[in-house]
């Protein structure tokens, strides 16, 4: 790949996905205790309509940017990459979490925020439901992130430092 | 059983095993041969 387009495409990766890993951070450690006491103390409306709509625009955006900006990185050694082939299984391993990840935030945390923001309509019940899969979904993304970032900050670069 | 995932302890916790599961799946089985 033309050495600009590689540098862009690395710069653009990370930059997205230090605001996508942020954002999620930001949701497990700060948001979701902040979103209890506030709940207690009757001052939650104010989380739920001006700062957790903006949090998860970026968030799910980032996310979507993260991938795509990889994938291009990867280029020809896409398939090689997700078919874990010994000289690419390390970021392969990361690639695979960072998609499984994506789809987690696509398919499970977006949707069922909707509905626990009030942005589509549901009952009560489809909220309680809802509020627990995306928490479980986002804690799956947390918890993955770790082996995630291991295996993209060592796969190509760092091989022989770890015994790859 | 309590789901790990319930608690950031519990969560790192598990994120750090499956990061040795992974490695030492990597290093044992897809490397092996190499």
């Amino acid at each position: 790949m033309d050495i600009m387009l590689d540098g862009i495409f690395r710069w653009l990766h990370i930059v997205a996905g230090v605001t996508w890993i942020g954002l999620l951070y930001y949701f497990n450690l700060v948001q979701v205790p902040a979103m209890k006491e506030a709940t207690a103390d009757g001052t939650a409306a104010g989380i739920s309509k001006h700062v957790a709509p903006r949090a998860l625009l970026w968030f799910r955006w980032a996310a979507l940017v993260t991938w795509f900006a990889g994938a291009a990185l990867l280029g020809p050694n896409f398939t090689h990459a997700f078919a874990l082939e010994p000289a690419y299984a390390g970021i392969g391993i990361g690639a695979w979490l960072g998609t499984i990840m994506l789809f987690n935030v696509w398919v499970l945390i977006w949707p069922n925020q909707k509905k626990i923001l009030g942005l589509v309509a549901a009952t009560d019940e489809a909220k309680a439901k809802a509020r627990r899969v995306a928490f479980l979904a986002s804690r799956t993304n947390t918890m993955l992130s770790i082996p995630m970032l291991f295996f993209m900050a060592n796969g190509l670069t760092h091989k022989a430092a770890i015994g790859l | 059983m309590k789901n790990p995932l319930d608690s950031i302890t519990g969560t790192i916790v598990s994120g750090l095993v499956l990061t040795l599961v992974l490695y030492l799946f990597l290093k044992n089985f897809i490397l092996a041969g190499v």
